[in-house]
Protein backbone atom coordinates (compact mmCIF):
# COMPACT_ATOMS: atom_id res chain seq x y z
CA UNK A 1 0.00 0.00 0.00
CA UNK A 2 1.19 3.64 -0.76
CA UNK A 3 -0.35 6.71 0.70
CA UNK A 4 0.45 10.44 -0.03
CA UNK A 5 -0.69 13.14 2.29
CA UNK A 6 -1.16 16.78 1.24
CA UNK A 7 1.18 16.33 -1.50
CA UNK A 8 2.69 20.04 -2.48
CA UNK A 9 5.01 19.84 -5.80
CA UNK A 10 5.73 22.89 -7.28
CA UNK A 11 8.28 23.74 -10.28
CA UNK A 12 9.59 27.97 -9.95
CA UNK A 13 6.72 28.72 -7.76
CA UNK A 14 3.89 27.15 -9.68
CA UNK A 15 1.73 25.00 -7.98
CA UNK A 16 1.94 21.65 -10.64
CA UNK A 17 0.50 18.69 -7.31
CA UNK A 18 -1.70 20.50 -4.68
CA UNK A 19 -2.56 18.78 -1.63
CA UNK A 20 -3.18 15.54 -3.13
CA UNK A 21 -4.19 12.80 -0.29
CA UNK A 22 -5.45 9.12 -1.59
CA UNK A 23 -4.09 5.66 -1.20
CA UNK A 24 -2.99 3.38 -2.96
CA UNK A 25 -4.24 -0.46 -2.67
CA UNK A 26 -1.73 -3.73 -2.34
CA UNK A 27 -2.93 -6.26 -4.85
CA UNK A 28 -4.91 -4.13 -7.01
CA UNK A 29 -4.31 -1.87 -10.15
CA UNK A 30 -4.47 1.44 -9.26
CA UNK A 31 -4.80 3.90 -12.07
CA UNK A 32 -3.82 7.70 -11.67
CA UNK A 33 -6.02 9.83 -14.67
CA UNK A 34 -6.68 13.08 -15.75
CA UNK A 35 -5.90 15.03 -19.29
CA UNK A 36 -2.19 15.89 -21.12
CA UNK A 37 -0.46 18.35 -18.45
CA UNK A 38 -2.60 17.63 -15.35
CA UNK A 39 0.25 16.39 -13.71
CA UNK A 40 0.10 12.70 -13.48
CA UNK A 41 3.74 12.18 -14.18
CA UNK A 42 5.13 14.28 -12.17
CA UNK A 43 2.97 12.52 -9.32
CA UNK A 44 4.30 9.24 -10.44
CA UNK A 45 7.72 10.28 -10.37
CA UNK A 46 7.16 12.42 -7.11
CA UNK A 47 5.77 8.85 -5.35
CA UNK A 48 8.91 7.64 -6.52
CA UNK A 49 11.53 10.29 -5.50
CA UNK A 50 12.70 11.39 -8.72
CA UNK A 51 11.10 14.88 -8.06
CA UNK A 52 11.60 16.45 -4.54
CA UNK A 53 8.35 17.17 -3.15
CA UNK A 54 7.23 20.92 -1.36
CA UNK A 55 5.85 19.33 1.48
CA UNK A 56 3.22 16.81 2.78
CA UNK A 57 4.40 12.71 2.72
CA UNK A 58 4.60 9.79 1.24
CA UNK A 59 4.24 6.36 2.94
CA UNK A 60 5.59 2.75 1.48
CA UNK A 61 3.06 0.38 4.11
CA UNK A 62 4.89 1.98 7.16
CA UNK A 63 8.12 3.55 6.45
CA UNK A 64 7.39 7.11 5.43
CA UNK A 65 9.09 7.42 2.27
CA UNK A 66 9.47 11.37 2.13
CA UNK A 67 11.55 11.23 5.10
CA UNK A 68 14.51 8.43 4.51
CA UNK A 69 17.71 9.08 4.31
CA UNK A 70 20.35 8.15 1.16
CA UNK A 71 20.85 4.74 2.73
CA UNK A 72 17.49 3.77 3.74
CA UNK A 73 16.16 5.33 -0.02
CA UNK A 74 18.73 2.99 -1.24
CA UNK A 75 17.25 -0.35 -0.18
CA UNK A 76 13.73 0.70 -0.69
CA UNK A 77 14.19 1.16 -4.59
CA UNK A 78 15.43 -2.46 -5.07
CA UNK A 79 11.20 -3.06 -3.85
CA UNK A 80 10.09 -0.53 -6.81
CA UNK A 81 9.87 -1.55 -9.97
CA UNK A 82 9.38 1.52 -12.56
CA UNK A 83 8.26 1.43 -16.21
CA UNK A 84 8.39 4.49 -17.81
CA UNK A 85 6.26 5.83 -20.58
CA UNK A 86 8.72 5.27 -23.72
CA UNK A 87 10.41 2.02 -22.12
CA UNK A 88 13.75 3.96 -21.62
CA UNK A 89 15.58 0.77 -22.08
CA UNK A 90 19.23 1.39 -22.37
CA UNK A 91 20.00 1.83 -25.73
CA UNK A 92 23.58 0.27 -25.60
CA UNK A 93 22.49 -3.09 -24.08
CA UNK A 94 20.50 -6.22 -25.25
CA UNK A 95 16.99 -7.09 -24.30
CA UNK A 96 18.64 -10.12 -21.66
CA UNK A 97 21.48 -7.64 -20.50
CA UNK A 98 18.36 -5.13 -20.06
CA UNK A 99 16.99 -6.87 -18.45
CA UNK A 100 19.47 -8.44 -16.07
CA UNK A 101 20.99 -5.21 -14.75
CA UNK A 102 19.45 -5.05 -11.57
CA UNK A 103 20.17 -8.57 -10.73
CA UNK A 104 24.01 -8.02 -11.67
CA UNK A 105 23.72 -4.65 -9.28
CA UNK A 106 22.10 -6.13 -6.65
CA UNK A 107 22.41 -10.07 -6.13
CA UNK A 108 25.59 -12.04 -5.86
CA UNK A 109 23.35 -14.42 -7.97
CA UNK A 110 26.13 -16.71 -10.11
CA UNK A 111 25.51 -16.24 -14.05
CA UNK A 112 23.11 -19.10 -14.71
CA UNK A 113 20.94 -18.06 -12.35
CA UNK A 114 20.69 -14.33 -13.56
CA UNK A 115 20.09 -15.93 -16.49
CA UNK A 116 17.29 -18.72 -15.35
CA UNK A 117 15.55 -15.54 -14.16
CA UNK A 118 15.68 -13.56 -16.97
CA UNK A 119 14.57 -15.96 -18.89
CA UNK A 120 11.49 -17.00 -16.67
CA UNK A 121 10.46 -13.14 -16.46
CA UNK A 122 10.25 -12.71 -20.38
CA UNK A 123 8.70 -15.71 -20.29
CA UNK A 124 6.23 -14.25 -18.54
CA UNK A 125 5.35 -10.90 -20.59
CA UNK A 126 5.36 -13.65 -23.50
CA UNK A 127 8.61 -12.43 -25.16
CA UNK A 128 10.74 -15.08 -27.04
CA UNK A 129 13.91 -15.01 -29.10
CA UNK A 130 14.45 -11.66 -28.30
CA UNK A 131 17.36 -11.84 -25.63
CA UNK A 132 19.87 -10.98 -28.00
CA UNK A 133 18.29 -8.06 -29.74
CA UNK A 134 18.92 -4.31 -29.35
CA UNK A 135 15.88 -1.83 -28.06
CA UNK A 136 16.46 0.17 -31.71
CA UNK A 137 15.61 -3.45 -33.20
CA UNK A 138 12.20 -4.42 -31.33
CA UNK A 139 8.80 -2.95 -31.78
CA UNK A 140 6.90 -0.45 -29.46
CA UNK A 141 4.82 -3.21 -27.61
CA UNK A 142 7.95 -5.23 -26.99
CA UNK A 143 10.00 -2.80 -25.82
CA UNK A 144 6.85 -2.09 -23.21
CA UNK A 145 7.03 -5.80 -22.49
CA UNK A 146 11.12 -6.04 -21.80
CA UNK A 147 10.33 -2.58 -19.78
CA UNK A 148 7.65 -4.51 -17.59
CA UNK A 149 10.43 -7.80 -17.07
CA UNK A 150 12.98 -5.64 -16.00
CA UNK A 151 10.35 -3.54 -13.70
CA UNK A 152 9.93 -7.45 -12.38
CA UNK A 153 13.36 -9.13 -12.41
CA UNK A 154 13.40 -8.34 -8.70
CA UNK A 155 10.12 -9.06 -7.40
CA UNK A 156 9.12 -5.47 -6.90
CA UNK A 157 6.57 -4.95 -4.00
CA UNK A 158 5.57 -1.86 -5.72
CA UNK A 159 5.05 -1.34 -9.63
CA UNK A 160 4.96 2.14 -11.46
CA UNK A 161 4.02 2.64 -14.85
CA UNK A 162 3.97 5.75 -16.87
CA UNK A 163 1.19 4.89 -19.38
CA UNK A 164 2.05 1.77 -20.06
CA UNK A 165 -0.23 1.20 -23.29
CA UNK A 166 0.60 4.36 -25.03
CA UNK A 167 1.75 4.18 -28.49
CA UNK A 168 0.33 0.98 -29.16
CA UNK A 169 -2.62 -0.70 -30.87
CA UNK A 170 -5.71 -1.57 -29.02
CA UNK A 171 -5.31 -5.31 -29.34
CA UNK A 172 -1.46 -4.62 -28.14
CA UNK A 173 -2.74 -2.82 -25.28
CA UNK A 174 -5.18 -4.47 -24.01
CA UNK A 175 -2.77 -7.68 -23.87
CA UNK A 176 -0.02 -5.32 -21.76
CA UNK A 177 -3.28 -3.97 -19.16
CA UNK A 178 -4.22 -7.37 -18.32
CA UNK A 179 -0.49 -8.77 -18.14
CA UNK A 180 0.11 -5.94 -15.31
CA UNK A 181 -2.76 -6.67 -13.34
CA UNK A 182 -2.10 -10.48 -13.71
CA UNK A 183 1.03 -9.88 -12.35
CA UNK A 184 -0.11 -7.60 -9.69
CA UNK A 185 -2.59 -10.31 -8.16
CA UNK A 186 -0.25 -12.82 -8.78
CA UNK A 187 2.44 -10.91 -6.95
CA UNK A 188 0.24 -8.56 -4.87
CA UNK A 189 1.83 -5.93 -5.38
CA UNK A 190 0.98 -2.22 -5.24
CA UNK A 191 0.53 -1.08 -8.75
CA UNK A 192 0.10 2.49 -9.79
CA UNK A 193 -0.41 3.21 -13.03
CA UNK A 194 -0.79 6.48 -15.20
CA UNK A 195 -3.18 6.53 -17.93
CA UNK A 196 -5.56 8.92 -20.14
CA UNK A 197 -6.85 5.44 -22.29
CA UNK A 198 -10.96 5.20 -20.80
CA UNK A 199 -10.16 1.16 -21.95
CA UNK A 200 -7.94 0.73 -19.47
CA UNK A 201 -9.95 2.27 -17.08
CA UNK A 202 -12.93 0.45 -17.63
CA UNK A 203 -11.13 -2.82 -17.99
CA UNK A 204 -8.64 -2.91 -15.32
CA UNK A 205 -9.29 -0.01 -13.04
CA UNK A 206 -9.69 -1.16 -9.73
CA UNK A 207 -9.36 1.88 -8.13
CA UNK A 208 -8.68 4.71 -10.02
CA UNK A 209 -7.74 8.59 -9.05
CA UNK A 210 -8.81 11.45 -11.52
CA UNK A 211 -6.82 14.41 -11.61
CA UNK A 212 -8.05 17.48 -12.16
CA UNK A 213 -5.18 20.18 -12.74
CA UNK A 214 -3.33 19.47 -9.76
CA UNK A 215 -5.55 18.62 -7.48
CA UNK A 216 -7.49 14.94 -6.85
CA UNK A 217 -10.75 15.96 -8.26
CA UNK A 218 -12.72 12.37 -7.66
CA UNK A 219 -11.31 8.91 -6.51
CA UNK A 220 -13.16 5.28 -6.56
CA UNK A 221 -13.48 2.34 -8.90
CA UNK A 222 -14.30 1.73 -12.33
CA UNK A 223 -17.87 1.03 -11.56
CA UNK A 224 -18.31 4.07 -9.58
CA UNK A 225 -17.17 6.37 -12.48
CA UNK A 226 -20.18 4.77 -14.44
CA UNK A 227 -22.43 6.75 -11.66
CA UNK A 228 -20.60 9.88 -11.11
CA UNK A 229 -21.83 12.92 -11.57
CA UNK A 230 -18.59 14.94 -11.07
CA UNK A 231 -18.75 17.31 -14.10
CA UNK A 232 -15.21 17.47 -15.46
CA UNK A 233 -14.48 13.64 -14.62
CA UNK A 234 -17.50 13.09 -16.98
CA UNK A 235 -16.64 15.74 -19.61
CA UNK A 236 -13.15 13.24 -19.11
CA UNK A 237 -14.96 10.25 -19.53
CA UNK A 238 -17.40 11.19 -22.37
CA UNK A 239 -14.13 12.30 -24.44
CA UNK A 240 -14.18 8.48 -25.20
CA UNK A 241 -17.09 6.97 -27.04
CA UNK A 242 -17.08 4.05 -25.61
CA UNK A 243 -17.13 5.13 -21.93
CA UNK A 244 -19.78 7.22 -22.98
CA UNK A 245 -22.17 4.72 -24.22
CA UNK A 246 -21.21 2.64 -21.44
CA UNK A 247 -22.08 5.28 -19.20
CA UNK A 248 -25.24 6.37 -20.43
CA UNK A 249 -26.24 2.82 -20.40
CA UNK A 250 -25.62 2.78 -16.68
CA UNK A 251 -27.30 6.21 -15.62
CA UNK B 1 27.26 34.29 -11.97
CA UNK B 2 26.21 31.62 -14.24
CA UNK B 3 29.97 30.53 -14.61
CA UNK B 4 30.11 29.90 -10.69
CA UNK B 5 26.34 28.11 -10.81
CA UNK B 6 28.11 25.76 -14.00
CA UNK B 7 31.13 25.50 -11.28
CA UNK B 8 28.86 24.62 -8.18
CA UNK B 9 26.83 22.16 -10.39
CA UNK B 10 29.55 20.20 -12.07
CA UNK B 11 31.26 19.84 -8.56
CA UNK B 12 28.15 18.18 -7.79
CA UNK B 13 27.72 16.26 -10.29
CA UNK B 14 31.67 15.06 -9.91
CA UNK B 15 30.89 14.04 -6.19
CA UNK B 16 28.47 11.78 -7.60
CA UNK B 17 30.24 10.72 -10.47
CA UNK B 18 33.55 9.80 -7.91
CA UNK B 19 31.53 8.17 -4.81
CA UNK B 20 31.88 4.41 -4.07
CA UNK B 21 30.35 2.28 -7.14
CA UNK B 22 28.22 -0.21 -6.02
CA UNK B 23 29.54 -3.05 -7.85
CA UNK B 24 33.11 -2.98 -9.51
CA UNK B 25 32.70 -5.70 -11.83
CA UNK B 26 30.28 -3.85 -13.49
CA UNK B 27 32.30 -1.09 -13.89
CA UNK B 28 35.02 -3.03 -15.31
CA UNK B 29 32.80 -4.44 -17.93
CA UNK B 30 31.95 -0.84 -18.40
CA UNK B 31 35.13 0.22 -18.77
CA UNK B 32 36.65 -2.32 -21.25
CA UNK B 33 33.18 -0.90 -23.41
CA UNK B 34 34.17 2.86 -23.32
CA UNK B 35 38.04 1.84 -24.16
CA UNK B 36 37.21 0.27 -27.10
CA UNK B 37 34.11 2.90 -28.16
CA UNK B 38 36.17 6.51 -26.84
CA UNK B 39 39.70 5.24 -27.46
CA UNK B 40 40.15 2.84 -29.90
CA UNK B 41 37.81 4.29 -32.06
CA UNK B 42 39.97 7.56 -32.29
CA UNK B 43 42.85 5.73 -33.12
CA UNK B 44 42.13 6.59 -36.84
CA UNK B 45 41.54 10.35 -36.79
CA UNK B 46 44.42 10.92 -34.39
CA UNK B 47 46.46 8.80 -36.95
CA UNK B 48 45.28 10.75 -39.84
CA UNK B 49 45.91 14.27 -38.65
CA UNK B 50 49.11 13.53 -36.92
CA UNK B 51 50.47 11.96 -40.05
CA UNK B 52 49.33 15.17 -41.94
CA UNK B 53 50.68 17.60 -38.72
CA UNK B 54 54.31 16.47 -38.86
CA UNK B 55 54.34 16.72 -42.49
CA UNK B 56 53.35 19.56 -43.03
CA UNK B 57 55.57 21.03 -39.44
CA UNK B 58 58.60 19.59 -41.55
CA UNK B 59 57.88 21.17 -44.76
CA UNK B 60 57.28 24.44 -43.25
CA UNK B 61 60.56 24.22 -40.76
CA UNK B 62 62.34 23.15 -44.25
CA UNK B 63 61.26 26.30 -46.33
CA UNK B 64 61.86 28.88 -43.75
CA UNK B 65 64.75 27.75 -41.79
CA UNK B 66 66.32 27.67 -45.26
CA UNK B 67 69.62 29.42 -44.46
CA UNK B 68 73.33 28.91 -44.34
CA UNK B 69 73.24 29.57 -40.58
CA UNK B 70 70.75 27.07 -39.34
CA UNK B 71 71.59 23.65 -39.57
CA UNK B 72 69.21 21.22 -41.35
CA UNK B 73 69.69 18.93 -38.38
CA UNK B 74 67.24 21.71 -36.30
CA UNK B 75 64.03 20.83 -38.76
CA UNK B 76 64.19 17.01 -37.72
CA UNK B 77 64.70 18.46 -33.82
CA UNK B 78 61.63 21.21 -34.39
CA UNK B 79 59.34 18.55 -36.09
CA UNK B 80 59.61 16.08 -32.88
CA UNK B 81 59.68 19.04 -30.16
CA UNK B 82 56.69 20.60 -31.89
CA UNK B 83 54.83 17.42 -32.09
CA UNK B 84 55.67 15.99 -28.40
CA UNK B 85 55.24 19.51 -26.59
CA UNK B 86 51.96 20.93 -28.48
CA UNK B 87 50.47 19.20 -30.95
CA UNK B 88 50.35 15.45 -29.68
CA UNK B 89 48.85 16.10 -26.84
CA UNK B 90 46.94 19.54 -27.15
CA UNK B 91 45.85 19.59 -30.80
CA UNK B 92 44.62 16.03 -30.84
CA UNK B 93 42.92 16.85 -27.62
CA UNK B 94 41.01 19.82 -29.47
CA UNK B 95 40.04 17.23 -32.21
CA UNK B 96 38.90 14.61 -29.64
CA UNK B 97 36.78 17.26 -27.66
CA UNK B 98 35.16 17.30 -30.86
CA UNK B 99 34.55 13.53 -31.96
CA UNK B 100 34.54 12.28 -28.64
CA UNK B 101 32.91 15.03 -26.84
CA UNK B 102 29.69 15.47 -28.78
CA UNK B 103 29.36 11.53 -28.89
CA UNK B 104 29.17 11.80 -24.85
CA UNK B 105 27.22 14.69 -25.03
CA UNK B 106 24.63 13.40 -26.88
CA UNK B 107 24.60 9.99 -25.93
CA UNK B 108 23.90 10.96 -22.03
CA UNK B 109 22.24 13.64 -23.01
CA UNK B 110 19.59 11.01 -25.68
CA UNK B 111 19.21 8.94 -22.18
CA UNK B 112 18.53 11.59 -19.91
CA UNK B 113 15.35 13.05 -22.54
CA UNK B 114 14.09 9.23 -23.09
CA UNK B 115 14.35 8.79 -19.47
CA UNK B 116 16.95 6.22 -19.16
CA UNK B 117 18.50 8.04 -16.77
CA UNK B 118 15.67 8.08 -14.17
CA UNK B 119 15.13 4.15 -14.78
CA UNK B 120 18.86 3.63 -13.50
CA UNK B 121 17.64 5.67 -10.61
CA UNK B 122 14.96 4.16 -10.12
CA UNK B 123 17.04 0.90 -9.88
CA UNK B 124 19.00 2.58 -7.33
CA UNK B 125 22.14 2.89 -9.24
CA UNK B 126 24.20 5.49 -8.84
CA UNK B 127 23.69 7.10 -12.48
CA UNK B 128 26.08 9.67 -12.95
CA UNK B 129 28.88 7.66 -11.65
CA UNK B 130 26.96 4.29 -13.75
CA UNK B 131 27.55 6.52 -16.82
CA UNK B 132 30.25 8.83 -16.51
CA UNK B 133 33.27 7.40 -14.47
CA UNK B 134 34.11 4.80 -16.84
CA UNK B 135 33.99 7.20 -19.71
CA UNK B 136 37.10 9.40 -17.46
CA UNK B 137 38.92 6.12 -16.29
CA UNK B 138 38.94 5.22 -19.88
CA UNK B 139 40.00 8.11 -22.05
CA UNK B 140 42.48 9.03 -18.92
CA UNK B 141 44.22 5.42 -19.50
CA UNK B 142 43.56 5.47 -23.28
CA UNK B 143 44.35 8.91 -24.42
CA UNK B 144 47.98 8.66 -23.46
CA UNK B 145 48.55 5.95 -25.60
CA UNK B 146 46.89 7.83 -28.52
CA UNK B 147 49.28 10.83 -27.69
CA UNK B 148 52.25 8.36 -27.99
CA UNK B 149 50.69 7.20 -31.15
CA UNK B 150 50.68 10.44 -32.48
CA UNK B 151 54.04 11.77 -31.78
CA UNK B 152 55.44 8.87 -33.53
CA UNK B 153 52.78 9.00 -36.92
CA UNK B 154 53.69 12.48 -36.91
CA UNK B 155 57.45 12.05 -36.56
CA UNK B 156 56.92 9.27 -39.48
CA UNK B 157 55.03 12.20 -41.45
CA UNK B 158 58.39 14.51 -41.65
CA UNK B 159 60.18 11.80 -42.30
CA UNK B 160 58.25 10.98 -45.63
CA UNK B 161 58.41 14.21 -46.49
CA UNK B 162 62.19 14.31 -46.51
CA UNK B 163 62.25 11.31 -48.77
CA UNK B 164 59.51 12.12 -50.93
CA UNK B 165 60.31 15.67 -51.69
CA UNK B 166 63.88 16.02 -51.46
CA UNK B 167 63.66 19.32 -49.34
CA UNK B 168 66.12 17.56 -47.10
CA UNK B 169 68.37 14.58 -46.40
CA UNK B 170 66.04 12.18 -44.77
CA UNK B 171 69.15 11.07 -42.25
CA UNK B 172 70.04 14.47 -41.35
CA UNK B 173 65.90 14.32 -40.34
CA UNK B 174 67.14 11.26 -38.02
CA UNK B 175 69.22 12.76 -36.65
CA UNK B 176 67.35 15.78 -36.20
CA UNK B 177 64.82 13.59 -34.22
CA UNK B 178 67.43 12.09 -32.26
CA UNK B 179 68.93 15.44 -31.35
CA UNK B 180 68.97 16.49 -27.71
CA UNK B 181 65.82 14.16 -26.76
CA UNK B 182 64.66 14.89 -23.00
CA UNK B 183 62.59 11.94 -22.01
CA UNK B 184 60.80 14.13 -19.37
CA UNK B 185 59.32 15.97 -21.86
CA UNK B 186 57.51 13.19 -23.15
CA UNK B 187 56.01 13.25 -19.58
CA UNK B 188 54.64 16.39 -19.79
CA UNK B 189 52.80 15.32 -22.98
CA UNK B 190 51.44 12.15 -21.17
CA UNK B 191 50.65 14.62 -18.06
CA UNK B 192 49.05 16.87 -20.01
CA UNK B 193 46.58 14.50 -22.17
CA UNK B 194 45.34 12.96 -19.05
CA UNK B 195 44.14 16.15 -17.79
CA UNK B 196 42.75 16.98 -21.20
CA UNK B 197 40.86 13.76 -21.49
CA UNK B 198 39.39 14.04 -17.53
CA UNK B 199 38.35 17.98 -18.92
CA UNK B 200 36.61 16.34 -21.83
CA UNK B 201 35.14 13.36 -20.26
CA UNK B 202 33.82 15.11 -17.56
CA UNK B 203 32.33 18.18 -19.03
CA UNK B 204 30.76 16.49 -21.88
CA UNK B 205 29.00 13.90 -19.09
CA UNK B 206 28.00 17.09 -17.36
CA UNK B 207 26.08 18.97 -20.08
CA UNK B 208 24.67 15.77 -21.48
CA UNK B 209 23.46 14.28 -17.84
CA UNK B 210 22.02 18.37 -17.21
CA UNK B 211 19.90 18.03 -20.58
CA UNK B 212 16.36 18.78 -20.88
CA UNK B 213 13.57 18.64 -23.50
CA UNK B 214 14.55 17.13 -26.79
CA UNK B 215 16.26 16.37 -29.77
CA UNK B 216 17.10 19.80 -30.32
CA UNK B 217 18.19 20.82 -26.81
CA UNK B 218 20.65 17.34 -26.82
CA UNK B 219 21.98 19.09 -30.16
CA UNK B 220 22.94 22.22 -28.20
CA UNK B 221 24.18 20.45 -25.44
CA UNK B 222 26.90 18.59 -27.51
CA UNK B 223 27.84 22.20 -28.97
CA UNK B 224 28.41 23.76 -25.47
CA UNK B 225 29.89 20.20 -24.57
CA UNK B 226 32.80 20.54 -27.37
CA UNK B 227 33.22 24.22 -26.97
CA UNK B 228 33.36 24.27 -23.31
CA UNK B 229 35.78 21.23 -23.20
CA UNK B 230 37.95 23.07 -26.14
CA UNK B 231 38.13 26.36 -24.11
CA UNK B 232 39.34 24.49 -20.86
CA UNK B 233 41.85 22.57 -22.65
CA UNK B 234 43.29 25.40 -23.99
CA UNK B 235 43.41 27.50 -20.26
CA UNK B 236 44.47 24.25 -18.58
CA UNK B 237 47.61 24.23 -21.37
CA UNK B 238 48.93 26.89 -20.17
CA UNK B 239 48.36 26.60 -16.40
CA UNK B 240 50.20 23.24 -16.78
CA UNK B 241 52.88 24.37 -18.78
CA UNK B 242 53.33 26.98 -16.06
CA UNK B 243 53.28 24.91 -13.54
CA UNK B 244 55.43 22.21 -14.61
CA UNK B 245 57.77 23.76 -16.86
CA UNK B 246 58.09 27.05 -15.60
CA UNK B 247 56.91 27.12 -12.00
N1 LIG C 1 10.63 19.21 -14.87
C1 LIG C 1 9.63 20.12 -14.97
N2 LIG C 1 9.88 21.42 -14.79
C2 LIG C 1 8.89 22.33 -14.84
N3 LIG C 1 7.61 22.04 -15.09
C3 LIG C 1 7.27 20.75 -15.27
C4 LIG C 1 8.27 19.72 -15.22
N4 LIG C 1 7.68 18.54 -15.43
C5 LIG C 1 6.37 18.82 -15.63
N5 LIG C 1 6.11 20.12 -15.53
C6 LIG C 1 4.80 20.78 -15.66
O1 LIG C 1 3.89 20.11 -14.82
C7 LIG C 1 2.63 19.98 -15.45
C8 LIG C 1 2.17 18.56 -15.39
O2 LIG C 1 2.95 17.78 -16.26
P1 LIG C 1 2.86 16.20 -16.36
O3 LIG C 1 4.00 15.74 -17.20
O4 LIG C 1 2.73 15.62 -15.02
O5 LIG C 1 1.51 16.00 -17.16
P2 LIG C 1 0.80 14.62 -17.49
O6 LIG C 1 -0.48 14.63 -16.75
O7 LIG C 1 1.71 13.50 -17.25
O8 LIG C 1 0.51 14.81 -19.03
P3 LIG C 1 0.60 13.71 -20.21
O9 LIG C 1 -0.68 12.97 -20.17
O10 LIG C 1 0.70 14.56 -21.42
O11 LIG C 1 1.80 12.86 -19.99
C9 LIG C 1 2.78 20.50 -16.85
O12 LIG C 1 2.19 21.77 -16.91
C10 LIG C 1 4.27 20.61 -17.07
O13 LIG C 1 4.56 21.74 -17.83
MG1 LIG D 1 2.75 12.07 -18.50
Amino acid sequence: MIRTENLVKSFNDRIVLNNITTVFEQGKTNLIIGQSGSGKTVLLKSLVGLHPIDSGSIYYDDVCFSDLNFKDLKRIRKDIGMIFQGGALLDSSTVEDNVKLPLDLFTNQTEEEKLERVNFCLNRVELLNANQRYPAEISGGMVKRVAIARAIVLNPKYLFCDEPNSGLDPVTSCVIDNLIKEITQEYQITTIINTHDMNSVMEIGDKIVYIHKGNKWWEGSNDDILRSDNKELNEFVFASAMAKRAKLATL
Amino acid sequence: MRFFEFLGKYYILMTKVFSKPEKIKIYRKRILFEVEALGFNSIGIAAIISIFMGAVVTLQMSINLESPFIPQVLIGYATREVMIMEFSSTVVALILAGKVGSNIASEIGTMRITEQIDALEIMGVNSAGYLILPKIIATVLFFPFLTILSIGIGCAGGYFVAMFTGIMNPDTYIDGLKMDFKPFSITYSLIKTAVFAAIITSISGFYGYYAKGNSLEVGKASTKAVVVSSITILIFNLIITQLILIG
